[in-house]
């Protein structure tokens, strides 16, 4: 056993549930809070660049931020290192 | 002043009917003349959680459709005189419940009650919906496990914006946290989330922590609500939260793990 199983495995649960816990619902907070296209658009990105680039649903976010009179629609897509490119 | 009081939760199996039938007891056993309003069209239960189930004549959906009258449909609870139950419809759709209908029970219960409790469906659905929208507070539910958590968090955000408190622009329901099936042993092993953790993650007030009891099957077992129990921690524990939601300063208790003594190590688990 490695020492990082050692730790892992020494961890409380209670630890990790709350750990869990506090970024899912970060991230529920997030999507609540977003138009409800942004979801469909985000998917629809993924799949046209999945067909050229080996990307993850993590890869790609798109949000959306006010700042007074102007909105601005952010992508950001995460490319893998050169190795995975199909 | 009539409040409404939504029990919800969003994740089945919680405790909404356990403590729905507990706060409208110990409500009523303060002196204040409470409804409590079974809304789990087709899944009726808080019936047999009050142990009234063989007194079903006509239900809520009779009511909102003018198939009874409110007064017919009322059962009287046969402990207290100031407690009313209305038990919803076992065999209709949960559709049945319009807005309209179930605003104009509301109403009718509020020329004479001082409080109504709505028993919540679980989900995010048309029964939940109907539950919470009319409410003036809401008893939020949780379990110390994170899918209970994570549905509570999402409950608070339709009572957020989805009820008709905020659609008007008054002041937004008055929220509280009930933590149920709470271990303090297994908190203290690491092997749970704290009443700490979970108020961190939720941020609303607490109202009560209720703990793990074997007393709450034998309560349901026999159709008397729990709070009646002054043997049961979890009965103390309710009756505890009913003071903090009447305004009352109490101190949790049952929420530490006991010391351990050699004769705590001997006996455990007794």
């Amino acid at each position: 056993m490695g020492l990082f199983d050692y730790f892992h495995a020494s961890r409380k649960s209670s630890d990790v549930a709350k750990e869990r816990l506090s970024i899912l619902i970060a991230r529920d907070h997030f999507h609540r809070n977003q138009p409800s296209f942004l979801s469909a658009l985000q998917n629809e990105l993924l799949e046209v660049i999945k067909k050229y680039v080996d990307i993850d649903q993590d890869d790609v976010t798109v949000s959306l931020d006010r700042e007074e009179d102007c909105e601005i629609l952010e992508l950001n897509i995460a490319l893998p290192e050169k190795g995975r490119y199909k | 002043m009539t409040r409404i009081i939504v029990v919800t939760s969003g994740k089945g199996g919680v405790g909404k009917t356990t403590t729905s039938a507990a706060f409208a007891t110990g409500l009523a056993l303060q002196g204040y003349k409470t409804a409590v309003i079974d809304f789990d069209v087709g899944l009726r239960n808080l019936d047999l959680i009050m142990g009234c189930e063989r007194r079903v004549v006509y239900d809520f959906v009779n009511v909102i459709n003018q198939e009874a009258s409110l007064n017919q449909a009322l059962i009287r609870d046969k402990r207290i005189d100031n407690l009313f139950i209305l038990p919803a419809s076992q065999t209709r759709e949960k559709e049945a419940l319009t807005m309209e209908g179930v605003e104009t029970v509301l109403n009718e219960l509020a020329e004479t009650f001082d409080y109504i409790v709505c028993d919540s469906p679980a989900g995010i659905e048309h029964g939940a919906y109907m539950a919470m929208y009319f409410a003036d507070e809401a008893i939020v539910v949780t379990n110390p496990e994170i899918s209970s958590v994570r549905d509570s968090d999402r409950i608070l955000g339709l009572l957020g914006s989805k009820t008709k408190r905020i659609i008007e622009n008054r002041t937004p329901v008055k929220e509280h946290l009930l933590l149920t099936r709470y271990s303090p042993e297994r908190v203290k092993n690491g092997e749970m989330l704290s009443v700490k953790d979970i108020q961190e993650i939720l941020s609303i007030p607490l109202i009560g922590v209720i703990p793990e009891s074997q007393s709450v099957l034998t309560a349901s077992n026999q159709g008397i609500p729990i709070i009646v129990n002054k043997n049961s921690k979890a009965g103390l524990a309710y009756n505890d939260s009913i003071g903090r939601f009447l305004g009352e300063d109490i101190e949790f208790r049952f929420i530490d793990a006991r010391k351990d003594s050699i004769f705590g190590k001997l006996f455990r688990g007794r």
